[in-house]
């Protein structure tokens, strides 16, 4: 017989970001609203840079995502964890390094992103030492973690930490390859990739990190905390163990799915739009069980707020993962993508799923930390039916703005031309529907203020349980044979010894392969396609900086509707020096990809400085202090030095001639918006006019010069 | 578009780790038995008073 331990769960840390989840949680929806606030009344950004859409959108996804989500993990894992390995926490030092950590890394991403200090990734904006950063707390977590399924007093690992497993080992390869950048300065870097390569490892991020942190620790926060608020086994415990390995090896492969049409290679679309059908399989499988799981308790569903929350929950779960892969079918993504229907798609994934997880576990936990009963059960009531109607006026306006402006987009007259050439026709005719959007924000955002009101309630009126006792009887371990070489262990077991040797080899065959590919890579395929000059760089770089990629994507599809639209559809051979690639993810406003040369540039200036002068009726925020500050021209020859390591070709010992460049070029630029009757003093100095330069560079590589002054 | 290679690789290496994880979790026994873990987790270890 083993003998009986006595230990105590560590409940603190779970109570720290139970804490971080709700108060971030509002931030981040705080920041959400306002952003949608601002689609309908662009003068909500108070005419400030730090404020406007751009900057903000990144701010509010990734507070989201990973401010409220990622505490939300911490949350659930470190309270389930625990128990069910019947152990503390390998270490009380390493969990609260984790929590600080976590905060900062949040602070630190609040204050870069409306400085418009961003790598421009979608998910991933963070500046390279914030990466760091983030890479470090996240081995924190993993040794805790690890180290706690180490002195675990539970042989069998509960399906729920191969989830938390898979999340990690996941998260850590693809934050590392999403991530791979040469600093030009202490907050600028530019990715190793380029073009087409940098938009495929964004992609294969991007659809991962939905995967692996929105997902899979949610899963395993499900396959914990449903069957404890129910208090019934998980419907098929079978199921479970097949949902998550199936879920494992398939999910990986289904990135490209948010590359179809465009210069992605056809086959590697094919391949994501294949896999990505097949994880229908896995998903459904998931959310039967988690649904099954309360047959016989759907009275408790009527009445328990907690119940009510995980089935919405795992109910959006099985609708966001069915209409992710009709999404990826190439006949519906071509309606489907750069619309609104992509925003409500994963708002019924962050606001369902996620967020209605994450209350009901709130409501579950706190009051068993604190050894008492919720405050208000019909408080917790009222915030379910606000959050889901909340949910349902965010979500319908967007899918009906989404097909009717991707049908607008499309519709041609019997005379062969497009019925709304004009691009804000589609726009101004879809703002009701954004109106609403805000209101079902809203809701879902008086939702949980209700929560935390009931929260804080119900830990007035407990008794805080930092160390929670227990007892378990301590694991028998195998008789072992002491004193032997690791190696022998290894050599008894010829299929592990397989697969690490196999590992092994992959490895070092990367090693070789890899700085070779790069280089040949580099090589340009389209003669015409030439490298930025430095003003056109430094103007790239405002784009960057002001989030322009959030609203314009740079994309031509191959698609008679676009190319009448816009122009040629976009080349893979075009975008070779774009670090980072900035082909969007949406278009609030027209694709740029074909912008350069088709106005002038006194056209952008007045457009920039107050878009409804000449786009009446726009929703795009003017962007004064372009005008007001100065380009920052010292930042230059690091940057070309950068690019140059990088391989793009520019002359040996450009960086020393590349501010003269870029002044001459500047120069010019003032003098063309001066005869087209512009006035500022100390023009070429401007912003501005590096941003036109860009704007009017961009995409005339493989198409006639514009003529000067047109 | 020789990344793809590299991506590919590299998911191929996330993959047989996990097929490795997988086979350890078969041959240590983790599965023999799929039913008790879905109960266990129900029961609490709270500390009986019994001392």
């Amino acid at each position: 017989m083993s003998r009986i331990e006595q230990f105590s769960y560590d409940n603190a840390i779970v109570k720290k970001f139970a804490y971080a989840t709700a108060l971030w949680g509002v931030v981040g929806m705080l920041v959400g609203l306002w952003a949608a606030i601002e689609l309908i009344w662009p003068a909500a950004n108070l005419n400030t840079a730090m404020t406007t859409f751009g900057r903000i959108r990144p701010l509010h996804t990734n507070a989201a995502i990973f401010a409220f989500v990622g505490n939300g993990i911490f949350m659930g894992v470190y309270y389930s964890l625990q128990r069910l390995l019947k152990a503390r926490m390998f270490s009380d030092l390493l969990s609260n390094i984790h929590f600080w950590g976590w905060q900062l890394i949040i602070v630190a991403a609040a204050v870069t992103l409306p400085l418009g200090i961003t790598s421009a990734h979608e998910y991933a904006e963070l500046e390279w030492p914030i990466d760091i950063a983030i890479a470090l707390i996240w081995v924190v977590f993993g040794l805790n973690m690890f180290g706690t399924i180490l002195k675990r007093r539970e042989q069998h690992l509960y399906v729920a930490i191969w989830f938390y497993i898979a999340t990690w080992v996941t998260v850590t390869m693809l934050h590392i390859g999403n991530n791979i950048e040469l600093p030009v300065s202490f907050l600028k870097s530019y990715p190793v990739f380029a073009g087409v390569q940098d938009a495929l490892v964004q992609w294969w991020y991007g659809h991962n990190a939905v995967a692996f942190f929105l997902t899979t620790p949610y899963l395993g926060l499900m396959y914990y905390f449903l069957p404890k608020a129910a208090n019934r086994p998980v419907y098929s415990y079978k199921l479970s163990i097949i949902h998550f390995w199936a879920l494992i090896f398939i999910y990986i492969w289904a990135g490209p799915h948010h590359l179809l049409y465009t210069s992605l290679p056809d086959w590697a679309q094919s391949l994501g739009m294949v896999f990505s059908l097949m994880l229908i399989a896995p998903s459904w499988g998931g959310m039967l069980n988690g649904l099954l799981t309360l047959r016989g308790a759907w009275d408790r569903v009527r009445t328990d707020p907690v119940l009510k929350f995980m089935v919405v929950a795992v109910t959006a779960y099985g609708m966001a993962t069915l209409e992710g892969p009709m999404l990826s079918i190439k006949s519906v993504n071509a309606i489907s993508h750069y619309t609104d229907w992509t925003i409500a798609h994963v708002h019924i994934g962050t606001l369902g799923w996620n967020g209605f997880l994450t209350f009901g576990i709130l409501y579950y936990l706190i009051p068993r930390m604190f050894n008492t009963k919720l405050y208000s059960t019909k408080l917790a009531n009222n915030h379910f039916w606000i959050g889901t109607l909340g949910i349902l006026f965010y979500a319908i306006p967007l899918y009906w703005a989404g097909w009717t402006q991707s049908l607008m987009w499309k519709e041609f007259l019997p005379e062969g031309i497009l019925k709304y050439t004009n691009f804000l026709e589609t726009v101004t005719q879809i703002l009701p529907m954004y109106r609403m959007r805000a209101l079902g924000g809203s809701l879902y955002l008086v939702g949980v203020f209700i929560m935390i009101y009931n929260i804080i309630k119900t830990v007035k009126s407990g008794q805080f349980v930092a160390n929670e006792p227990a007892e378990a009887p301590a694991l028998e371990v195998a008789a072992k044979h002491t004193g032997e070489h690791w190696h022998r262990w290894i050599e008894r077991r010829p299929v592990q010894m397989l697969v690490v040797s196999l590992i092994a080899v992959i490895i070092g065959g990367l090693v070789e392969i890899f700085p070779m590919m790069l280089v040949d890579d580099n090589v340009p395929k389209i003669e015409a396609v030439q490298p930025y000059t430095p003003l056109e760089l430094q103007g790239r770089d405002l784009y960057i900086r002001e989030g322009c990629l959030g609203c314009h994507s740079q994309m031509v599809r191959p698609f008679r509707s676009e190319t009448a639209r816009y122009g040629d559809y976009s080349k893979s051979g075009e975008f070779i020096y774009d670090r980072p690639f900035l082909w969007g993810s949406k278009r609030t406003g027209p694709d740029l990809h074909r912008e350069g040369g088709l106005r002038n540039d006194a056209w952008h200036f007045n457009h920039m400085y107050d878009p409804r002068s000449t786009s009446p009726g726009s929703i795009m925020p003017p962007y004064p202090w372009l005008f007001r500050r100065d380009l920052d021209v010292s930042s230059t020859p690091a940057k070309i030095r950068t690019l140059r390591k990088l391989g793009t070709p520019y002359p040996e010992g450009y960086d020393q001639q590349a501010i003269d460049d870029l002044q001459k070029q500047a120069k010019g630029i003032a003098e063309t918006l001066r005869t087209q009757g512009v006035e500022l003093e100390g023009l070429e100095n401007k912003e501005i006019v590096a941003l036109i330069a860009y704007l009017q560079r961009l995409g005339t590589d493989i198409k006639p010069k514009p003529q000067a002054g047109q | 578009m020789k990344i793809i290679f590299f991506l590919i690789i590299l998911s191929l290496l996330i993959a047989l780790g996990f097929l490795a994880a997988f086979i350890w979790a078969v041959r240590s026994g983790q599965y023999d038995d799929d039913y008790t873990p879905s109960v266990r987790i129900l029961f609490d270890d709270k500390k009986t008073d019994s001392e």
